[in-house]
């Protein structure tokens, strides 16, 4: 019956039915969450006006960018470690590094944090393991505060810094580096002034990435930071499904969207998407 | 390869990263046998009381089938509607065709969070229509995963069919078939692991999504990640490590099915 159709139709049945869906289903509604933002609980910009000049929503917003920055920064810093280190290693060694990016990278973020919840909390793992070996007299409060979101946000992010860094670090020829080394470099000015620089486009990039994501990120805070780190999209979800204030929820999520399509445009401009993703 | 080494400081430093990364996932383990009713390491009463509390409750074993059901028709849809996007992106490529490519990676660039305010907002106006495929219901949950995974199916499909060769098109069509007959019967036999592949990642994500299905469902559709989470919020119910466990060993046997694939696929293109 479909071979009967004119040829053009046949690809237009093969292109459309996606980008279409995605129009009906994600685009339009868009607009609908564009509208509540300015049209509950009455007309007007109201909400953006509260959230320009509400202290509590910009003590929301500032640990929220806060909170991203770092776990970019030490995401960024243990994925540049294992990528590293996975270039320039033997087979069973990459081997190692694969797997202990991929096992956590394809497990739940729920499984993860209640693996974080039980190896940080008072009674747990680490500080069992860091009284026995009597570096602490008293448990050390890991969860239920920033320094729990901080350490699982992390462990999040690594895998997902991991490779725009492994795939930017693969175009560094290695010939480069030999010949500084031959020139009479020290190895650690080989990796200074040879290595970082010509790794420097791939490091932003996987920085706003992880920062991107981060943003957007509200399961790991409500469960560890236990209400102390309320983040923007913990704090979207409140608005929504307990104080019933769609409109603000609505609004933030707008300006959430602005600041990304930006930070997007950005990692655009400084790298090409095509080679940290390939 | 080896031209250049690493110091033994960063290999010490690598080591200690491993560790951390694979902490969690260590800890989990030993807590799902705690003979205790409360959640604990386990001091010599090793049991598998909250395996057998998981396997004897209803909505323990609800939630995972709706998961499953919904991973599988996700997975499903998304892996047909991203190959025959690809297939006609490979066709046919152009500024039009970039800009198309560039919508189908929205629901990965947005915020989490905000795509689940999306879809809240849709699924909840399909309600008013049809109430039995909108919010809280199986049909709006498929609907809404697979437009969530869709862009990793639409990667790994454009990553897959461009190590296609092109000539295979070009004999198709001297040979005189149609552009039917050319991808039913000439590219798609070429991308059928691609496509087994991507429907197992996809089946991960959709298995795995949690922040969406927080806001499209309410006690009609519990997906297991939804019921884990509610195990998680308040107090802590050591069932949850029992099913962490056991979604590990599900993980890593998906992980080694996923590695045999690309392992034979490789072998088989030598």
């Amino acid at each position: 019956m479909i071979t009967r159709l004119p040829e053009r139709w046949q690809y237009r049945l093969l292109l459309w039915p996606l980008p279409i869906l995605l129009l009906l289903c994600y685009v339009i509604p868009f607009a609908g969450i564009v509208t509540w933002s300015v049209t509950l609980p009455e007309l007007g910009v109201d909400n953006y006006a509260r959230l320009a000049n509400d202290p509590s929503i910009h003590a929301v917003l500032w640990r929220t960018l806060h909170l991203c920055a770092i776990v970019g920064v030490c995401a960024l810093l243990l994925a540049f470690l294992m990528a590293y280190c996975w270039l320039y290693s033997s087979s069973r060694w990459q081997r190692w590094v694969e797997l202990c990016i991929f096992l956590p990278f394809f497990i739940s973020v729920l499984v993860r944090t209640f693996g974080w919840l039980v190896a940080l909390r008072n009674n747990g793992l680490v500080n069992s393991w860091l009284q026995d070996l009597g570096l602490i007299d008293s448990p050390l409060a890991l969860t239920r505060n920033t320094l729990g979101v901080i350490i699982a946000m992390v462990h999040f992010m690594v895998p997902f810094a991991f490779f725009p860094l492994l795939s930017s670090m693969r175009q560094i020829d290695d010939r480069v580096l030999l010949a500084a080394r031959g020139l009479g470099a020290s190895r650690l000015r080989v990796f200074i002034s040879v290595f970082l620089p010509q790794t420097l486009p791939g490091l932003l990039g996987a920085f706003i990435m992880v920062f991107v994501f981060c943003l957007g990120f509200f399961i790991i805070p409500a469960i560890l930071g236990g209400g102390s780190t309320l983040m923007a999209a913990e704090y979207v979800f409140l608005q929504m499904f307990q104080t019933y204030n769609w409109g603000i929820g609505a609004a933030l999520c707008v300006l959430m969207l602005v600041l990304v399509s930006g930070l997007v445009w950005l990692l655009m401009r400084f790298s090409r998407v095509e080679r940290l993703v390939g | 390869m080896n031209i250049y080494r690493v110091g033994w400081l960063a290999k010490l430093l690598a080591l200690i990263t491993m560790g951390f990364l694979m902490l969690p996932l260590a800890a989990v383990i030993p807590v799902s046998f705690t003979g205790k009713r409360y959640l604990s390491m386990p001091e010599g009463d090793w049991s598998l009381r909250h395996y057998i509390t998981l396997f004897h409750s209803s909505e323990w074993i609800g939630s995972i089938m709706n998961s499953a059901i919904v991973a599988i028709s996700a997975a499903l849809l998304a892996t047909l509607l991203s190959t025959a996007f690809v297939i006609a992106v490979w066709y046919r490529n152009n500024k039009w065709t970039r800009w198309l490519i560039g919508l189908c990676m929205l629901p990965l660039i947005v915020p989490p969070v905000v795509s689940a305010m999306v879809l809240y907002f849709m699924t909840t106006n399909v309600s008013r229509i049809a109430p039995g495929l909108g919010y809280d219901s199986l049909p709006g949950v498929i609907l809404a995963h697979t437009l969530l995974i869709v862009p990793f199916g639409v990667i790994n499909m454009l990553v897959a069919i461009s190590r296609v060769d092109r000539r295979i098109e070009l004999a198709a069509r001297n040979l005189g078939a149609g552009l039917w007959q050319t991808t039913w019967m000439v590219l798609l036999p070429n991308l059928r692991l691609s496509m087994l592949t991507t429907f197992l990642l996809c089946f991960i994500l959709s298995w795995e999504e949690i922040a969406v299905t927080l806001f499209i469902t309410s006690w009609e559709v519990i997906t297991l990640p939804r019921q884990i989470w509610s195990g998680l919020r308040d107090n802590v119910d050591p069932v949850v490590g029992a099913i962490s466990t056991l979604l590990i060993i599900l993980t890593l046997t998906l992980l080694f099915l996923r590695m045999a694939i690309q392992g034979w696929r490789a072998a088989q293109r030598h």
